[in-house]
């Protein structure tokens, strides 16, 4: 991403360590103004390290961070211009929903007068529609009000970054995806960078405008959400975002961008790489579930079973056994595919040219990292 | 009546029964005793006649020293526990590098296996004519008295009762959540205010706990003003033993210690009310 003005967070060479134990290195990165960054990636990648050295409470072992073309060593969380939403919101258990949203009011030097103080906790209240629970205590509050107070709290003494620390992980499905659009509603109103840490990738990637891909403490992809889900820079992306069908294979031919990549059925099939993977190289190739299609006919590159079909309404998701490859996971849209395909039938599976996309190396069995625990709190 | 519910009832009671038991035999009929006591006489001989009469809780000023070297030295002491206990539970919970804490703690409990009275003894020691006074003189200092002063009882009541102080303190800032420190420093606010806002905040009810506790032992307290305050310092406790075995007078000792359980009640429902208001259901200070 290539910026005109001072980017509002850029990290210039920051690594992290702890003991012998890397947190994150090598890591650079800038943050155009009041854009919605994610940082995506599985537990441990280092992702909260960085969120937590923009916000202060970390000290890069090596490297800077910037806020707005400032050095922020040294500056200790109360004198950064950034405020965070944390996980689990950290709430004062002793001030109620009011006193929680004006506790950074009341910070501020010179004193606000009490009408202020209460006029803008007001408005921040009013703004994440919470207006007239001021008097509640948070443990009155469900876990998508306790939320909204801690983003009202957050953003009340108008930072200019705001940092989110898995901020929707303990709600329900349905108040996340409230929540994540209310939240794309208020950056875009504040015009302020949000940077958001999650390791939802249907999260990330719904979200934000720029996503930032992190795994074992490095960056390794940064785009906008269609680019990381079309053009993964590696293995790990395309697997880690997005589901996608991973063949092993290796490589016969290259010209230019294209290889030709021979997989474990004996079938070749031309891939496009990005990083120009060599000829004899073991590789995989990644191939998302929407890009096949489905027929019954005999024409197309690998034959299969139907093993499992999940309805979904407007689209229908496949499991197919294919002898030697595996199963594949196919996602059909019933307006293309007339007919649906019941269990145990045979099917002929094609996709588009240029949709398969080659990566070096071989994901190791139980490899596949993401996470899929999330704590479901129902409010 | 359900059967289950009658044997539901039938357990309650028979849990319930030994602490009741206890509590009858040995607190409420004696203090029953002292009541019925303090309104008596004393007989002739020393001990108790019958009688009903007022007159021991209207001689109650005649022990009005003992009575206001307790009131003052207690809540003192009880604060002085605080000022040292304070600073100690905080580095043991918030700064002690996890590996030392159990060590650290166990230190503090440990001196709690001695006996009491043979570490007061030692103060005795310490504090006489042949401990820090005479090594005093060494360097020019003479004729400095610490043994039998309200200080030498002050640092006894400290020594001896602050791991009750720093126990209840250090559970309240174990317990307290760390990122509400940061989330505290993230909104703006310096060290200072984030721990006058939230960390001694909300460890108020530790602190409540702390000072009731030794303060209600304090109003009880014999052996630190005996030994170290040698009866020129006298507590409530000391005039105790003084009327009880010394001059036999029962009832007006049991008038002073009737006077003594309802200062205590008082004390602890004092200390109730300000924990409860402080982290409790109702916010006093609105913006």
């Amino acid at each position: 991403m290539s910026t005109a003005p001072v980017p509002d967070i850029e990290f210039r060479g920051v690594a992290k360590r702890y003991g012998a134990v890397t947190a994150v290195s090598g890591i650079d990165l800038a943050v155009p103004p009041a854009a919605f960054v994610a940082l995506l990636g599985p537990s441990g990648c280092g992702k909260t390290t960085c969120l937590r050295m923009i916000g202060g409470f970390e000290q890069p072992s090596e490297g800077q961070v910037l806020i707005r073309g400032k050095d922020m060593a040294g500056t200790p969380p109360y004198r950064r211009p950034v405020n965070m939403v944390f996980q689990q919101y950290a709430l004062f258990p002793h001030l109620d929903a009011g006193d929680n949203v004006s506790y950074g009011l009341r910070q501020l030097r010179p004193r606000l007068s009490a009408r202020e103080i209460s006029l803008k906790a007001g408005e921040a209240l009013a703004m994440v529609q919470l207006a007239g629970y001021g008097r509640r205590k948070i443990h009155e509050l469900s876990g998508g009000q306790q939320q909204r107070v801690a983003l009202a709290r957050a953003l009340v003494n108008k930072p200019a970054v705001l940092l989110l620390d898995e901020p929707l992980a303990a709600l329900d499905k349905k108040l996340r995806t409230d929540m994540q659009i209310e939240l794309q509603n208020l950056q875009r109103e504040l015009g302020i960078t949000f940077v958001l840490v999650t390791h939802d990738q249907e999260e990330a990637l719904s979200m934000s405008d720029f996503v930032c891909v992190m795994n074992r403490g490095s960056i390794v992809q940064v785009g906008q959400p269609s680019e990381i889900y079309h053009e993964p820079a590696d293995l790990f992306v395309a697997d880690f975002v997005g589901k996608t069908n991973l063949l092993a294979g290796k490589v016969e031919r290259r010209s230019g961008e294209l290889v030709e990549v021979m997989l474990a059925d004996g079938s070749v099939i031309s891939a496009r790489s990005r990083n120009g993977v060599a000829s004899g190289e073991a590789v995989s190739v990644s191939l998302r579930p929407e890009a096949l299609r489905l027929g019954a006919s005999e024409q197309g590159t690998f034959q299969g079973i139907v093993r499992n079909r999940i309805f979904l309404g407007s689209t229908a998701e496949y499991a197919i056994e294919v002898p030697a490859l595996g199963t594949l996971l196919a996602t059909a849209d019933h307006q293309l595919s007339q007919d649906l395909f019941k269990p145990g039938e045979p099917v002929a599976i094609g996709f588009a040219p240029g949709a398969p996309l080659a990566f070096s190396g071989v994901k190791e069995n139980g490899e596949k990292q993401r996470e899929t625990k999330n704590v479901e709190i129902v409010s | 009546m359900h059967g289950s519910a009658f044997r539901h009832k039938l357990l309650t009671v028979l849990l319930l029964a030994p602490a009741t038991v206890w509590l009858v035999v040995f607190l409420v009929l004696p203090f029953v005793a002292i009541v019925v006591f303090s309104v008596g006489e004393r007989a002739p001989e020393g001990g108790y006649q019958a009688a009903f009469t007022m007159a021991q809780y209207a001689n109650l000023p005649a022990r009005a020293t003992a009575f206001w070297n307790t009131l003052i030295l207690a809540p003192v002491g009880a604060f002085a526990c605080l000022l040292v206990a304070y600073p100690v539970a905080y580095y043991l919970a918030l700064r002690a590098p996890e590996r030392w804490r159990l060590i650290l703690l166990a230190l503090i409990v440990i001196p709690f296996w001695t006996s009491l009275l043979m570490r007061t003894y030692a103060w005795m020691y310490i504090l006489g004519g042949r401990g820090i006074p005479a090594l005093l003189s060494y360097i020019g200092i003479e004729d400095l008295r610490l043994i039998n002063t309200p200080g030498a009882v002050l640092l006894g009541i400290v020594y001896g009762y602050l791991p009750l102080m720093i126990l209840p303190i250090y559970v309240s800032l174990e317990r307290l959540d760390r990122r509400l420190l940061e989330a505290s420093a993230d909104l703006g606010a310096k060290p200072l205010s984030t721990f006058v806002g939230v960390t001694l905040r909300l460890s108020l009810p530790g602190v409540m706990t702390g000072l009731s506790l030794v303060m209600i032992l304090l109003l009880g307290e014999y052996l630190i003003p005996s030994l170290l305050g040698g009866g020129k310092v006298f507590f409530i406790g000391n005039a105790l033993v003084d009327l009880f075995l010394q001059s036999r007078n029962w009832p007006f000792g049991s008038a002073i210690a009737v006077t003594l359980v309802f200062v205590s009640v008082v004390v602890l429902i004092i200390a109730n009310r300000v924990s409860t208001r402080f982290s409790g259901a109702r916010q006093v200070d609105l913006i």
